[in-house]
């Protein structure tokens, strides 16, 4: 039972960080980012071109990889979102499906179609924690976690972006107004979603398998997170993610691993209905939808 | 005015006729008769799915699911319950309205996002649910089907699906243009403003959920007897996804655009079938120039060309949507 907690943990914890940047991307610039797995999963495939290819140290490869994760979130802000930001949602919604689809297609005829292995961060026997086994891998995927909430938390808190982001999420207007260059805020918040995500995809490739699908499966789980956070509250997101890793992992062990994803949307439907904002969003915060 | 309603009933007529016609035009390929076939029950979807999204502006990313809904209950009504098709495919349509029954009550409570999420649910969980219900789906082995006899020839089947789009096609027409459609429109355009006419916002979007999960029911119904076999792997998530670029590519809140977007998208992957993730590749590709250049969709092409295929459709609208759209698309190039 604690075993499967604490798997459960672990997968909560990249859930956690794949829907922090969904729900950065969404509070700061009002879009859902249905791009934001096959995104991860680019730079996941980048990782291992530099680890396989070029025969990169592991922790080097992660460095540049997160740098590529950030420059193609940049990317994909300035070349494509920058022109929909005052569409409606259904075609900002539309348009990133359409990345999803095309960075899906493009990623498949560069990498192909066959899953590899992902190599993991740190190698080692499982360590004893009383009744509970955790590998050295699983302990750096909560450790990456905690540090990167801490960091987000550290930016929004005390750098002047981090402000400026939270003056743009309250109102675009007024925040132009005050003399913030929103282009550059949102541009911040591209390459930080993506960072984010990116480093949930080098988290997932090892425990799963590397391949063009790879972020489905997390992706899904991460806008569970999102919606049952609310879709607004940072810390929220993350808390979010590891109820669902826990509920998830809890269900597939005692019902069917194929139940688990049925279940977790009966879980988001029913939290939705006595609560339609989500657990950790005030009536209010849902004024701009 | 009357000349454009001439010109758009012309087309009709002439493509009416050419679809009537199509079977012999192609030697009676069974390969390109699929074709058209799928495109008719992906039409089905897309205009379906176009009433719920386009007019209603309710986003759903599992319209798939009802697809997959309909497909089961034909094939499992008739499989194992021996039931003849005229009771199969109004099941297939009644079993998804009445599942969008259950999904829609809280979804009505949904907007924006929220709703997009949990129809993506939906869309992902049928499919589980059909691969595990071992029992009455046969999981991963899937059901076979049997034609009736009257209608077992490919060609003979080809019509039927054909007349049921038609009348399908005919019915969401009339529901668009009706006091319905009206009401669709402005629970879209402002649900306060909506409410404050008098307009019963909740029944209405209730309604819609069921009206389109009925018709895309019925999709899933025709598609069982045309493949002969269903499988959880008929309709995904994919599929979802797909229906709502073929609303989107063809044109929001416009029937006929639904049927140019699923031609579109059945005939894209027809040539670019020949490896793998290119279809993927070139429809997402379509998809992000479409919403860029082109956002109400490729239905307003033909305005270029001062043949207004949406005029009619759109007279008695309160507002119309291709209008504000086109402010929007001025907006975000400034």
């Amino acid at each position: 039972m604690e075993q499967i907690v604490i798997s459960g943990l672990i997968f909560g914890c990249v859930y956690g960080l794949a829907a922090l940047g969904l729900v950065l991307i969404f509070r700061t610039t009002g879009l859902v980012n249905f791009a934001h797995g096959e995104m991860a999963m680019v730079t996941t495939f980048v990782a291992f071109t530099f680890l396989s290819t070029f025969e990169l140290p592991f922790f080097v490869s992660f460095l540049l990889a997160i740098l590529f994760a950030a420059l193609f979130g940049v990317l994909i802000y300035l070349v494509l979102i920058r022109h929909v930001g005052d569409a409606s949602h259904l075609n900002q919604l539309v348009l990133t499906l359409g990345i999803f689809l095309a960075v899906h297609g493009g990623a498949g005829l560069i990498w192909g179609h066959t899953p590899t292995s992902f190599p993991r961060a740190l190698d080692g026997s499982s360590i004893q924690l009383g009744p509970i086994f955790i590998s050295p891998n699983e302990l750096f995927v909560l450790v990456v976690t905690f540090i990167l909430a801490m960091a987000l938390f550290a930016l929004f808190r005390f750098t002047q972006v981090g402000l400026s982001m939270r003056a743009s999420s309250q109102d675009l207007t007024a925040a132009r107004l005050m003399g913030i260059n929103v282009n550059f805020v949102f541009m911040v918040t591209w390459a930080s979603g993506s960072v984010l995500g990116g480093i949930a995809g080098l988290l997932t490739a090892p425990f799963t398998f590397l391949g063009v699908s790879m972020m489905f499966n997390v992706l899904i789980m991460a806008f569970a997170a999102a919606v049952l956070a609310g879709f607004l509250s940072l810390p929220g997101a993350v808390i979010g993610g590891l109820i669902i890793g826990i509920f998830g992992n809890l269900v597939s062990y005692y019902w069917a691993p194929e139940m688990a994803l049925v279940c977790t949307f009966v879980l988001i439907i029913v939290v939705l209905y006595i609560r339609p904002q989500g657990i950790f969003s005030a009536p209010e915060a849902i004024k701009k939808v | 005015m009357k000349d454009r309603i001439m010109n758009r009933r012309t087309l009709v007529v002439i493509f009416a006729a050419f679809l009537l016609a199509y079977p012999f035009l192609v030697g009676q390929s069974s390969y390109f008769m699929s074709l058209i076939a799928m495109t008719a029950i992906y039409a089905i979807a897309a205009m379906s799915l176009n009433l719920l999204t386009g007019y209603g502006g309710q986003i759903s990313v599992g319209q798939g699911g009802f697809l997959m809904l309909g497909t089961y209950t034909a094939a499992v009504l008739s499989a194992k319950l021996d039931m003849p098709i005229w009771i199969t495919i109004p099941a297939a349509g009644v079993v998804a309205g009445l599942v969008s029954l259950v999904i829609g009550l809280p979804a009505v409570r949904l907007k924006g996002h929220f709703l997009a999420v949990a129809t993506l649910g939906f869309g992902l969980s049928i499919p589980e649910i059909a691969l595990n219900w071992k029992s009455v789906t046969a999981g991963y082995s899937g059901l076979p089907m049997m034609r009736p006899e009257a209608v077992s020839s490919d060609l003979a089947f080809f019509y039927v699906i054909l007349v049921v789009t038609m009348v399908i096609t005919w019915i969401l027409l009339n529901i668009a243009n009706s006091r319905l459609g009206r009401a669709f429109l402005a629970i879209r355009d402002s649900e306060i403003a909506a409410a404050a006419t008098g307009i019963n916002v909740a029944g209405y979007k209730t309604i819609m959920f069921m009206i389109a999960a009925f018709f895309t029911g019925i999709g899933g119904g025709l598609y069982a007897y045309w493949i002969e076999y269903v499988s959880p792997n008929d309709f995904t998530i994919m599929t979802s996804f797909f229906l709502l670029a073929m609303i989107v590519v063809g044109g929001l809140a416009s029937i006929w655009g639904a049927i140019v977007g699923a031609i579109l998208f059945t005939i894209i992957p027809h040539f670019a079938d020949s490896y793998v993730g290119v279809t993927n590749l070139i429809i997402g590709v379509a998809v992000i120039l479409i919403i860029l250049f082109r956002p109400s969709g490729l239905i307003s092409i033909g305005e270029l060309f001062g043949r207004n295929l949406k005029t009619k459709e759109l007279e008695s609208a309160p507002v119309k949507p291709d209008q504000k759209q086109s402010s929007e698309v001025t907006d975000a190039k400034f």
